[in-house]
């Protein structure tokens, strides 16, 4: 041990001497790989969109460097080109002491795969710090660097220090102000060690369990629900070798953390930084967007403020009520600007036109009597006299013809026309693209999303080329007399979460049907808890053994979804003709995925088949006796490649005669023939049905139906081998 | 103060055999050579708390109690004994007194409790919180300073044990989980909506219950009533008052019989609420925030709070609930918190009654007591030990972290080590009793040897 620890040490130290030689680095991941922005992002990447009138990654890049990093590497994916022209003509490029470097991949579709790169490009030599373009922020890096390496000196696997920050979720909705779900976090409070890390609501049981080992280790550990993660990671060098290692990482939370956490074997190490006075928070969703919006717009994020040139920005006066002006406006005297918007530079503004809480962006022309509230209005849109728009974000260069409506949470995507007195709906999306096909209808699933992100660069390689022609062809009239666009249908079961992450704020029904559901959540709570009671109102020791039956309750019901799965399965199988090496695959992963031994896969395949026989119409038994065994001589392999153990054969006996005693009573005048039928077939070995006798010499008389239908069978294997013998 | 104690005083339990028989229940197992139930008592008195009812399991054990309880605080306290049937658990005993109770709060406190904890600390928090239920946390002991005082003793416990889990509030007034008994080996099962309602949530491995509670006693008659299969305090009616604790149903069933001297349901009256709030404005709990945080609609949220007062680190607290505990307090007891046993010490640090008869050259070490009336042969050696009354002890007998009660005979040449004798046992010449419990009465034969062993008349 002490000559490790020797090593460790000296590793360590050699490790602060190179950061001491080596400048702080910083990847910047210019790709969010998510798909909540869509359909803006199919056509410009996200951290290019306009916050405030700035781009996002303009934000991060500021920050970073008036936090002392001085090399960014960017990391661009989805519409990379666009990313690195942007860079190219911005002014980062040639700032002194702050190199940024572009790394472009064409094939990463998460946050894992981007690391993986970047480790093999080998170019971070250092602690760095792990951030995506998205994120907008004031704080200063010192102190948590500093207490980052000081923690890598005592313990080399302190891997990460991850920033959070007090943020009160509503009570209601559970979710915080940026429009993100509720975080549980396990803090040990003395060395701000995280323990445990569920951001999804994916347990909805309302309950959450922690691993009893972590109080062995630590004799208090802090429960918080009021933190938000800032997705601002200090890493050390080997959380890229991790991602390496481990090529399933995906997503930085999903997986890695939460692999760190639950893996402790390696024994790595995450700890939390928490942020107070300064500002931290990341763009996820429209609702973030909003309120970030708001907070720049409000001056939380001093000194990246609409009137402190802190990028490209141009020139603009704060002035009262938090109204921001840039040049050469022209505005009508009779338009009423209220308090907390942002006019961009050469923006027209017609006669009795309202706008308060908005953004409004450079060379925009709005008409007469238009009324704009809490809206996100990017570059060069034309709105024409009378329209009413509420809570919008309406990308460059859209019109909306005059009369029109844009109830709240409307989204238009770049160049869209919205016709004469056309009344957009709540929550749409329109787009000029079709929304693809092959959508992901599970948003969370981000690193999953293989298929449209794929779709995402075919569109902004082959757009370029071909859009002109679908552009030209007029799409459909959804949108009124002279509309241009389509309107994205909301992916299945996404509606009800709409509300959740616009730019809208939360409408009253909506609010009172969460506050219903949250009763509801907590009645059933108390039922769960009534029931938990009346279990434990019995002594102690039976407590223990009736919730280890509510285990076993709980791995009853898996196994029935699983034969069910199976059985869905086989019977597509057998319906699309699928050959027996890719059933095999699929009945693979679904063993994997219940957690399922090969005996139960040999047992539900089997069941399965059965279920299968039963199906085809038979007039006579002995009809039905010969459909199973052509279904049995149809499958023979694939039942043979989950029962090569004796075990599992065992089982699939065990199998068979728990149908014929309970679900599928047809079978059991046939128990033996279908016994020797898969004998014969060499699905069980003669051992098998051996041991299966033996085992049921004990049991009950009721039990031994089966064994003395197949004497005769028994008879003659035992025969059979000792002859061999 | 308007405080009703109820004392748990246990039966003859079956944990602590061969020490307790017919004759002497739990209750008047000697710790020091004072009844164990007496330490309760006198830190109630201390509290002022003299309003008690003693429930004793068994009739035979609730005659000896109270004999006892009569003699020795006739004038001191206001005491009721009551006896009830053998093995209904606390909440059973609880159950059955139920009738006789009639104060606002109730103190509930177990009768094996060794504690220098002044109940009345419990008793405030609990008015200061209004609380239904408050219970009294002390630190766990740590497996290590425990094991290094028992150097000779046993070292059963090898993992540090757990007692509860429990979840508190950042102010640590809050009690907002509770494990228990065999839910604690499993996994922690928080409930999100408690930790969402309070933002914060510490959860401790160090803290035990002391079985000690403070219960509103509307509440607790009602919870006794409506959950008539609640058997035990600890695992049943104090994790459900906290599991309840966002959404009431003590208050709701409460409601009708509102007549029924239910001043929390009043309570719960808005304007009541609204002035309680008012007068406490400084110190809103998180409870009150979210009782009035119902965004407009109608709903009243019905809460009710459990508090904890946790006992500072100096304090001790044990409770006499097995073998190992008995040696272990009585240890404690002449040793590290002799201040509990209400005797003056010696200057060397143990007690000799004046009446004892010490031979030539036999040493009583500190940390030792040798009641009235005993007697000691020649070259003895008494380590760490309490010997009873009117014990005869031969020559050359070693007695090391051991407990020897009343009337004992020992004959010469004895070794006892880590081992309780109970009163009228008999060791004959050269015994050797190395971690053995010898009960009441029994003839160790000359000569024999004994590990680990517990030996009473059949």
């Amino acid at each position: 041990m002490p000559p490790q620890r020797k090593g460790a040490a000296a590793r360590v130290s050699e490790d602060t001497e190179d950061l001491t030689r080596h400048p702080l680095q910083a990847i910047l991941l210019a790709d969010s790989f998510a798909t909540k922005f869509r359909p803006i992002t199919l056509e410009r990447p996200k951290v290019l969109l306009p916050l405030v009138n700035v781009p996002m990654i303009d934000y991060t890049l500021a920050w970073l460097e008036s936090a002392g990093v001085e090399e960014v590497f960017v990391f661009c994916c989805a519409h990379s080109k666009q990313v690195i022209e942007y860079l190219e003509k911005s002014e980062w490029i040639s700032q002194p002491n702050f190199s940024v470097v572009t790394i472009e991949s064409h094939n990463s579709v998460s946050a894992g795969d981007a690391l993986r790169l970047i480790y093999e490009r080998n170019v971070i030599t250092g602690d760095f710090v792990l951030i995506s373009g998205d994120t907008v922020s004031n704080m200063s890096l010192t102190q948590v660097i500093q207490e980052h390496k000081e923690r890598r000196k005592k313990d080399s696997n302190a891997v990460m220090t991850m920033v959070i920050k007090q943020s009160k979720l509503s009570p209601i909705t559970h979710q915080s102000r940026l429009g993100t779900d509720e975080l549980f976090l396990a803090i040990d409070p003395q060395t701000k060690q995280l323990l445990f890390y569920e951001e999804k609501t994916d347990n909805l049981r309302g309950i959450i369990p922690l691993d009893n080992a972590l109080l062995g280790d630590n004799p208090s550990i802090c429960l918080h629900n009021d933190k938000q993660d800032c997705y601002i990671d200090i890493c050390s060098q080997e959380v890229l070798s991790l991602f390496t290692d481990n090529f399933d990482y995906q997503h930085l939370r999903r997986h890695f953390v939460k692999g760190l956490l639950v893996d402790d074997i390696m024994g790595y190490k995450i700890f939390t930084h928490e942020i107070h006075s300064s500002y931290a928070a990341r763009i996820d969703n429209y609702r973030s967007y909003d309120t970030i919006s708001k907070d720049i717009i409000q001056r939380w994020t001093y000194p990246f403020v609409p009137d402190v040139m802190f990028s490209g920005n141009s020139a603009t006066h704060l002035e009262r009520e938090g109204m921001y002006r840039a040049s050469e406006i022209e505005q009508s005297r009779s338009a009423r600007i209220g308090p907390f918007t942002v006019i961009g530079k050469g923006t027209r503004i017609g006669n009795n036109s309202n706008i308060s809480n908005s953004v409004i962006g450079k060379g925009c022309s709005i008409g007469s009597n238009v009324s704009i509230t809490g809206s996100y209005i990017w570059d060069s849109v034309t709105i024409e006299d009378g329209c009413d728009i509420r809570h919008a974000i309406i990308c460059d260069g859209v019109v909306i013809k005059s009369g029109a409506v844009l109830e709240p949470g409307v989204v238009l995507s770049f160049k869209v026309v919205i016709g004469q007195q056309f009344i957009v709906p709540s929550y749409s999306k329109v787009s000029l693209y079709q929304q693809p096909t092959v959508e992901d209808s599970d948003e969370e699933l981000e690193y999953a999303d293989n298929s449209s992100g794929t779709v995402d660069s075919s569109i902004t390689c082959t757009m370029d080329t071909l859009n002109r022609e679908m552009m030209s062809e007029t799409p459909a009239s959804q949108l009124g007399p002279g509309g241009v666009g389509h309107v994205w249908s909301i992916c299945e079961g996404g509606h009800e979460e709409e509300w959740r992450h616009s730019v809208a704020p939360i409408p009253a029904d909506k609010l009172a049907e969460a506050t219903q559901s949250l009763e509801d959540d907590l009645e059933f709570l108390n039922l769960d808890g009534n029931a938990l009671s009346t279990s434990g109102e019995l002594k102690p020791g039976r407590n223990g053994t009736d919730s280890e039956d509510d285990d076993a309750e709980d791995s009853r019901d898996d196994s029935i979804y699983y034969e069910k799965e199976v059985e869905a399965t086989f019977l597509r199988a057998v319906n699309e003709n699928i050959k027996v090496p890719d059933v095999i695959l699929e009945m693979n992963s679904l063993r994997l995925s219940y957690n399922m031994t090969s005996a139960d896969c040999a047992g539900a395949i089997f069941y399965a088949m059965m279920k299968q026989a039963l199906e085809i119409p038979h007039a006579t038994a002995g009809e039905l006796r010969k459909n199973a065994a052509s279904i049995i001589d149809a499958w023979n392999n694939l039942l043979k490649f989950y029962s090569k153990e004796i075990d599992d054969q065992i089982e699939v006996i065990m199998k068979f005669e728990e149908m014929c005693l309970e679900s599928v009573k047809e079978f059991s005048p046939h128990f033996s023939q279908i016994l020797h039928i898969l004998y014969d077939k060499d699905i069980l070995e003669e051992d098998a049905i051996l041991r299966w006798a033996d085992e049921k010499k004990d049991a009950e008389e009721s039990d031994k139906v089966f064994v003395k239908q197949s004497e005769k069978l028994i008879q003659w294997l035992r025969e059979a081998s000792e002859e061999e013998d | 103060m308007d405080f009703q104690v109820v004392v748990l005083a246990g039966g003859t339990c079956k944990k602590l055999l061969p020490l307790v028989s017919k004759d002497v229940p739990k209750a008047l197992l000697p710790v020091a050579n004072r009844p164990v139930l007496s330490y309760v008592l006198e830190q109630l008195e201390l509290s002022n708390l003299k309003d008690l009812i003693v429930v004793v399991e068994g009739e035979d054990a609730a005659l000896h109690v109270g004999g006892w309880i009569s003699n020795a605080y006739v004038d001191r306290l206001h005491v009721e004994v009551a006896a009830v049937p053998e093995d209904v658990g606390t909440a059973g005993a609880l159950r059955a007194i139920a009738h006789h109770l009639t104060a606002n709060d109730i103190l509930v406190v177990s009768g094996d409790l060794v504690s220098d904890i002044p109940p009345g600390a419990l008793a405030a928090v609990h008015r200061q919180h209004d609380a239904v239920v408050t219970t009294m946390l002390c630190s766990a002991p740590v497996s290590g300073p425990t094991e290094s005082g028992s150097s000779g003793g046993k070292d059963k416990i090898k993992k540090p044990r757990r007692y509860n889990i429990i979840g508190l509030d950042p102010s640590k007034q809050f009690l907002l989980h509770i494990a228990t008994g065999a839910e604690v080996e499993k996994e922690i099962r928080i409930q999100k909506s408690i930790l969402r309602a309070v933002d914060q949530m510490e959860i401790r491995a160090d803290l035990m219950d002391a079985h000690m509670y403070a219960f509103k006693r509307s509440v607790l008659q009602e919870v006794l009533d409506e959950k008539d299969k609640f058997r035990s305090i600890k695992e049943d009616m104090l994790p459900y008052l906290v599991r309840s604790q966002m959404k009431s149903e003590v208050l709701l069933n409460g409601a009708p019989q509102a007549k029924n001297g239910n001043e929390k349901v009043s309570f719960q009256n808005n304007q009541a609420v609204v002035s309680q709030i008012l007068a406490n404005a400084s110190t809103l709990s998180f409870h009150d925030l979210y009782a009035s945080s119902n965004n407009g609609t109608a709903l009243v949220r019905r809460i009710h709070k459990c508090c904890a007062y946790i006992a500072s680190e100096s304090r001790y607290c044990q409770r006499l609930n097995s073998i190992q505990a008995f040696s272990d307090i009585n240890r404690d007891v002449i040793g590290d918190v002799s201040h509990l046993s209400g005797y003056s010490f010696s200057a060397h640090n143990n007690i000799i009654h004046p009446s004892a008869q010490i031979g030539s050259r036999t040493a009583v070490g500190p940390h030792c007591m040798l009641w009235e009336g005993s007697q000691m042969g020649d070259k003895c050696s008494v380590k760490r030990s309490v010997i009873g009354r009117h014990c005869r002890i031969g020559s050359n007998v070693k007695v090391v972290n051991s407990v020897i009660m009343n009337h004992v005979t020992i004959g010469d040449g004895c070794s006892i080590q880590g081992s309780v004798i109970c009163s009228n046992a008999q060791l004959q010449e050269r015994a050797v009793l190395k971690d053995c419990q010898v009960g009441a009465g029994f003839v160790v034969t000359a000569g024999s040897e004994h590990k680990g062993e517990s030996l009473a008349r059949k």
